[in-house]
């Protein structure tokens, strides 16, 4: 599961108001390279809580994202780099998403986040 | 200008709208963004099934990129003559200007001229000599078989689908062009079902998946999302023209491991060489687990929603618990990690309610869903109520018949209406009323048993069906 995933997911449980952002419990890390696509990355630009991104990343043991961004900052190749690394090249591969309000765990192996709700929850 | 416009003969209905899309996305209609449709007409005496159409493309350019990124068009071409003999045909092309003919018949280029048919095979020997009549076109340029700088066409049709009294589909013309584009139809060996390695029962065709691409209006740099991925076959389509792709489903055996480390959804897009999924997923698109505020991210959402003929859909919940006899099952503490919850069956209604509610909330204005919806077939009603969307204008339904009883339809619709706090409320409410009524809805969408079930004989005098069946339906093919 990459950053991005984790970016759009929530905790849907019934009666859970805050669900987002989902807690990482890290158990493997691995890294898959990917080409950059500035236009891509301009476009998810606008749409992602950028806060939550930094915070998960350093999660997943990378530092190295500026803690504020703003659009201008995507002419910077710099940025652009370690935005796509943050974004899309940081897998997690198995652990945990954890709902910031409940504690459930929705676990993730793989790389797949297993987002499916028990009987009780929906 | 007008151009002529050749299909392969097959998927009939699918024609015109994927070369409507693909003028769209290759910038037809910058010009004029309130008028998005092309202006067609046909052959003479010609039916609308036949393969020979007149389009009007704003240019030569345009007309290049949709024939070779399209996967119907065998061939565009401008048109240097046409006629019902070759007499007539001589007479058109020789009054057709020399300003347009000349710059393709230089002494430095080179060109190939095929002879082709439809209906009818013309012999190794009439082709050659076919060609030979064409010598009153001022060829100064060399034959080049291989790779030749222009390739110019003998199209010739004979009357065809005459049979059984009908009216023919195409009456016997002959048109001469020159190529602009054609389909690149090696694509289809390459993606064909067959040698991908992971398959499932309901894995969508290489060629209707590249074409529901096509109708999505895919390309690099867009984002795509289907809510029943599967085994990824419609993704893998999307990312070959470039797009970056997400998928998701309830089954996680499908999207988690597959057969194996080697045959999964990620070993589908290795094999091609292409891009991995930005993310897959398992989630129930009943209750989609996006955080709230999210929206309008996707740029086309295309799938094949599971509308209970070949395979079901489920969704959170149990069957019992939905019927209100038993209370939701308490999970055990020490059970819950592993703990695999059952699910209900997804009635068709409630399946497309969820999915166009999806659509209209993630999808960026102008963004397109492409699905397909199944339709029981009956001769005498031709009215058909496609659903319905405050946030969606529908530009394109193409039929594709399955049996006898059913058919499904390629739905594309565009999104042109923001996604306000109403739309929003209602579909909330509409969302507990298929809780609320679960079993009715199950019954009221089971296509299953209406396509299945045994034709009831009592009711039909037995004269009447066959007779039905002898009609023309070019959609057959």
């Amino acid at each position: 599961m990459r950053l991005l995933t984790h970016n759009m997911l929530a905790s849907n449980i019934k009666g859970v108001a805050n669900g987002f952002p989902l807690k990482i419990e890290v158990g493997q890390v691995v890294e898959k390279h990917v080409d950059l696509n500035p236009e891509f990355l301009k476009n998810m630009f606008a749409k992602l809580d950028y806060k939550v991104l930094v915070e998960a990343s350093k999660t997943m043991g990378y530092a190295d994202l500026p803690e504020q961004a703003e659009p201008s900052m995507l002419e910077s190749e710099d940025f652009l780099r370690k935005l796509n690394h943050a974004l899309l090249e940081l897998h997690l591969e198995e652990g945990a998403l954890v709902c910031p309000e409940t504690g459930r765990k929705f676990p993730v192996n793989k790389g797949i986040p297993n987002m499916l709700l028990h009987e009780d929850e929906v | 200008m007008w151009y002529l416009c050749v299909f392969y003969h097959r998927l009939l209905d699918y024609r015109k709208p994927e070369v409507e899309s693909l003028a769209e996305l290759f910038g037809a209609f910058k010009e004029d963004p309130e008028n998005k449709s092309l202006e067609w007409r046909l052959p003479e005496n010609h039916h609308p099934d036949s393969p020979f159409h007149f389009v009007n493309l704003p240019s030569e350019e345009i007309a290049r990129n949709v024939a070779n990124r399209s996967i119907l068009v065998k061939g565009i071409y401008e048109l240097w003559g046409e006629g019902g003999s070759f007499e007539e045909l001589e007479e058109a092309i020789r009054s057709y200007p020399d300003e347009r003919k000349l710059p393709y018949l230089t002494p430095e280029s080179t060109f190939r001229i095929t002879v082709d048919s439809f209906g009818k095979v013309i012999s190794f020997e009439k082709q050659k000599e076919r060609i030979q009549q064409l010598s009153y076109i001022p060829f100064q340029g060399r034959v080049n078989l291989r790779e030749p700088d222009h390739k110019f066409w003998l199209m010739e049709t004979d009357n065809y689908e005459s049979n059984n009294g009908l009216p023919p589909i195409v009456q016997r013309r002959i048109f001469f062009g020159r190529e602009i584009g054609a389909a690149d139809r090696k694509l289809l060996p390459t993606y064909q079902l067959k040698s991908r390695t992971y398959l499932g029962p309901t894995a969508m065709d290489a060629e209707m998946a590249f074409l529901m691409a096509n109708q999505a209006q895919v390309k690099p740099g867009k984002l795509v999302y289907d809510p029943f991925v599967g085994t990824g076959s419609i993704l893998v389509a999307a990312a070959h023209f470039g797009a970056m792709t997400m998928g998701a489903d309830i089954d996680i055996r499908v999207v988690r491991d597959g057969r194996g480390p080697d045959c999964n959804v990620w070993s589908n897009f290795k094999q091609y060489g292409l891009p991995m999924p930005i993310s897959l997923l398992r989630a129930d698109n009943n209750l989609p687990p996006w955080r709230p505020g999210l929206k309008e991210i996707f740029d086309a959402i295309i799938c094949d929603p599971p509308y209970g003929v070949r395979a079901g859909g489920r969704k959170s919940g149990g069957r019992k618990l939905l019927k209100g006899v038993v209370g939701p099952y308490a999970v055990p503490d020490d059970k819950r990690t592993d703990h695999i919850p059952s699910t209900a069956p997804y009635s068709l209604v409630e399946c497309v309610h969820d999915l166009l509610d999806l659509a209209a909330k993630m999808l960026v204005t102008g963004g397109r869903l492409v699905y397909f919806y199944p339709v029981l077939r009956d001769e005498e009603s031709t009215d058909i109520n496609f659903p319905e969307h405050p946030c969606f204008k529908l530009v394109a339904t193409c039929e594709q018949i399955l049996s006898f009883r059913y058919s499904r339809v390629l739905l594309t619709m565009v999104k042109i209406a923001p996604y306000t706090e109403e739309i929003a409320e209602a579909a909330r409410i509409k969302h507990l009323e298929f809780r609320v009524n679960h079993l009715k809805w199950l019954e009221d969408g089971n296509l299953r048993s209406a396509v299945f079930s045994p034709i009831d004989t009592h009711s039909n005098d037995s004269g009447d069906t066959k007779s039905s069946k002898l009609k023309y339906r070019g959609k057959y093919v």
